[in-house]
């Protein structure tokens, strides 16, 4: 070594274009570095594909749905014994009363179609869901003149079937199943080659309301998608002006001192807090002790807005901040006063900013689930529609994240596939919010 | 300063706008989470038939039921609370002491509790015997009480299957829990011999109840707090574990499940109904007889749950894996009449 460096003195500082071998050392350093990035990026859109194949493979089959036509007899003598044609003495035979007249339109949907099957006539109706009975029922209460007459009904298909359209059902996984057998299935083939069985769009699984354990096939995410639109109104409306006041008096006019101190680190701290101590709190505060009902959007919104106000605070204060203070001095030195100065002209160039934490801020919320379980809104909930803003408000209801977990821990296998649907739903909400939050901060926000 | 106003303004809002449309028109159920599909089949044909709204059924288990069911009479609390056990004498009193006084007793019917394992798995037949030992923290081997020493299913019984035991069993919170410490450790327990031998051995009886429906805590037996549908998840993840499940999921997932015999018989609606399959446990709702008659549809809902219609051998409960009740008539008078468990 020592010899070397004697005999070429000049390689202590090499030539600029020469390579030597501590450039090669740095160079390929920075070349392993940057190979480990694009690893670390393509790990990372390595899972993401994954995610979103699964998610797109196992919940686009919960948008479309197995319906099947069926010509049913409405059996007077059944639906109306003594040919009153009223709707009071009509609605006293009960859903239930309806499946001996579905079983028969199976019946003779089969015999039109020259379907043959050694099934005993009461295991039929199991092909059909147990929803039939109360669209039929509906319509003829709608129309009690249709008492006697033969209308066509486009029904759901049960869970099975539809699941064995869907390829999710077969025969082998029926073999033991106390419900639906392979004979089923027979009919099932005959009658899609007459067209009688059909797989459509879904649109009831978007608008729907949530069905019991026993029909998957007629669950929908539509109720408690208003359930989450309700929420976010009282977030939007409780965390936007709390928020928005909060950050523009600890900004713009609050002394600098131990107490302001204290509130910022609080406000930090708030933000870290998981999300399930908020449903704690609203358990404790909300419906135990100011007796708000249970499971109500209300209280879950007023959850959630404890919840988003540090998310609100932190980003408006960023973008007050952000706000050059040429332009306060600017205002002030033209007369205005303070107040004048952050209305007319801080809060306005800071408004960009704040819209784009708030959306965040209740895009977050949309997709919490954990403090929603605390406050009662996870079971059979969000069955029915509100109707009108209070009830809205006030009746019980869930919200899609509640709903998709809900879905995800009942028996039959066909709610599994609705839960990965509701996924997509909720999904398409948060990018549609956080694209409108990238929108407007590319529009409007200003640089200086 | 003006955080603390706005938000304490706000809530002043909200309270004056919730005082001011409080009336509750809808039933209000919680608690058990094997009585949910029940009570959401029942409460969903309710909302179709009758011109009430559709009852709200949430989940939790059945001691968070009761001990919401037992917080107050009152609009803000519920009507009805789900159990898949019966109310104990303790929640009775927690009840008194709120004001919940008159409780009316529903039995809805029959669950069989079942233990299946992965369909592609051998098949077991158990008894009692099998899961104390299999389970229990101290078992009984040559007629000394030891640790157990079982880590084979087949160390316990030469027929049973080579295969490390593991258990996925219900948490405590859930009332399967109880059914599965009573009919099976504790039975077991007392078919072993391990019960009398640690009573000979010094322990007085409380004590050696207890130790019989322990359960070992060295990883082979997990507490599942959660629903079914995790139980099934861990025995699909592990194709050695084995689950204990409600008859009514099982039914709905032969196609992953295979189940086992207990004592010789194979869990069906029939043998639990004639009670020839050992592990069953009656299903249970309770009524604030306050709420009736200030709940619209709450009495209606009860009677619907129990008529023939829903809750009969062919009814849409069953259908789904209810045991029915051969006294369903005397429930249905009893809800004719009202009459509070003090009645009885």
């Amino acid at each position: 070594m020592t010899d070397q460096t004697a005999s070429q003195p000049s390689s202590k500082h090499g030539s600029l274009l020469a390579v030597d071998a501590r450039t090669k050392k740095r160079n390929a350093a920075e070349t392993r570095f940057k190979a480990y990035g694009i690893g670390a990026l393509l790990i990372g859109l390595f899972f993401l594909v994954t995610l979103l194949t699964a998610i797109v493979s196992n919940g686009s089959t919960a948008f479309s749905q197995t319906y099947i036509s069926l010509d049913v007899t409405l059996n007077a003598e059944k639906l109306d014994p003594n040919g009153t044609g009223d709707r009071d003495e009509i609605a006293k035979v009960t859903t239930l009363g309806y499946t001996q007249i579905i079983a028969e339109a199976v019946a003779n949907t089969m015999a039109a179609n020259e379907i043959e099957s050694p099934l005993p006539a009461g295991a039929l109706p199991l092909m059909v869901s147990a929803s039939a009975a109360a669209q039929i029922r509906d319509t003829v209460l709608a129309d009690p003149s249709l008492v006697g007459q033969t209308v066509t009904f486009n029904v759901l298909a049960s869970s099975r079937v539809d699941g064995y359209l869907k390829g999710r059902v077969t025969r082998e996984s029926l073999a033991r199943d106390r419900n639906l057998g392979p004979p089923h299935l027979d009919i099932v083939d005959q009658m899609l080659d007459a067209g009688v069985v059909e797989k459509r769009w879904n649109l009831a699984f978007i608008t729907g309301a949530d069905a019991s354990e026993s029909r998957p096939e007629q669950a929908g995410i539509g109720v408690s998608m208003l359930g989450s639109f309700f929420m976010m109104l009282v977030v939007l409306f409780l965390s936007l002006p709390i928020g928005v006041a909060a950050s523009i008096y600890l900004e713009e006019f609050a002394p600098q001192n131990k107490f302001t101190d204290f509130i910022e680190v609080n406000i930090s701290n708030l933000a870290a807090v998981p999300s399930i101590v908020f449903g704690i709190l609203g358990l404790a505060i909300f419906i135990q002790i100011m007796h708000l009902p249970q499971s109500a959007p209300l209280v879950g919104g007023l959850v959630l807005t404890l919840m988003t106000l540090p998310t609100i605070i932190i980003s408006t204060r960023a973008s007050l901040k952000s706000v050059p203070p040429s332009i306060r001095d600017a205002a002030l030195g033209v007369g205005a006063s303070k107040m004048q100065s952050v209305f007319h002209h801080v809060l306005p160039l800071a408004m960009p900013g704040i819209l784009t934490g708030t959306i965040i801020g209740l895009a977050q919320a949309l997709g919490e689930t954990a403090p929603l379980l605390l406050i009662g809104m996870v079971g059979f909930i969000a069955s029915n529609y509100p109707d009108g803003l209070a009830s809205g408000f006030l009746d019980p209801n869930s919200a899609m994240p509640a709903q998709i977990y809900e879905w995800a821990k009942r028996a039959d296998p066909a709610y599994y596939e609705r839960a990965w649907g509701g996924i997509i739903v909720l999904l398409v909400f948060l990018m549609t919010m956080n694209i409108i939050a990238i929108l407007l901060r590319r529009r409007f926000e200003r640089r200086w | 300063m003006s955080f603390v106003k706005l938000a304490t303004s706000a809530m002043a809002m909200t309270a004056a706008l919730t005082t001011a449309a409080a009336a509750r028109d809808n039933v209000q159920v919680a608690g058990s989470s094997t009585v949910l599909p029940y009570a959401s089949i029942v409460a969903e044909a309710f909302g179709e038939n009758f011109d009430f709204p559709t009852p709200v059924v949430e989940s939790g288990g059945s001691s968070a039921g009761l001990a919401r069911f037992c917080e107050g009479v009152g609009e803000n609390q519920i009507d009805i609370a789900n159990a898949s056990r019966a109310i104990r004498e303790r929640e009775i009193e927690a009840c008194a002491a709120n004001g919940v006084t008159d409780i009316i007793e529903v039995r809805i019917g029959y669950d069989g509790i079942v233990f299946a394992s992965d369909i592609n798995g051998p098949t077991f037949a158990f008894t009692p015997e099998h899961w104390f030992n299999a389970l229990a923290p101290m078992v009984l081997v040559d007629g000394a009480i030891v640790e157990n020493p079982y880590t084979n299913w087949s160390q316990i019984d030469a027929n049973l299957p080579d295969q490390d035991i593991l258990a996925f069993i219900p948490g405590t919170k859930h009332g399967t829990r109880e059914v599965f410490e009573e009919n099976v450790l504790a039975a077991g327990c007392e078919a072993t011999g391990a019960h009398e031998a640690m009573i000979a051995a010094g322990m007085d009886e409380d004590a050696a109840e207890d130790a019989c429906i322990a359960v070992r805590t060295d990883g082979l037996s997990t507490d599942i707090d959660g629903d079914y549908t995790e139980t099934l998840a861990r025995v699909d993840a592990n194709p050695n574990g084995i689950g204990v499940f409600g008859l009514a999921f099982y039914e709905n997932n032969t196609d992953k499940l295979q189940v086992a015999t207990m004592s010789g018989v194979e869990p069906t609606v029939d043998s639990i109904a004639t009670g020839e399959y050992p592990v069953s446990r009656p299903l249970y709702f309770y009524i604030k007889k306050a709420h009736i008659g200030v709940i619209p549809g709450l009495k209606e809902y009860a009677a619907f749950f129990v008529s023939d219609d829903m809750a009969g051998a062919w009814g849409p409960l069953a259908l789904y894996g209810l045991v029915s009740d051969p006294e369903l008539a005397d429930t249905q008078a009893m809800i004719e009449a009202e009459q509070t468990m003090g009645d009885m």
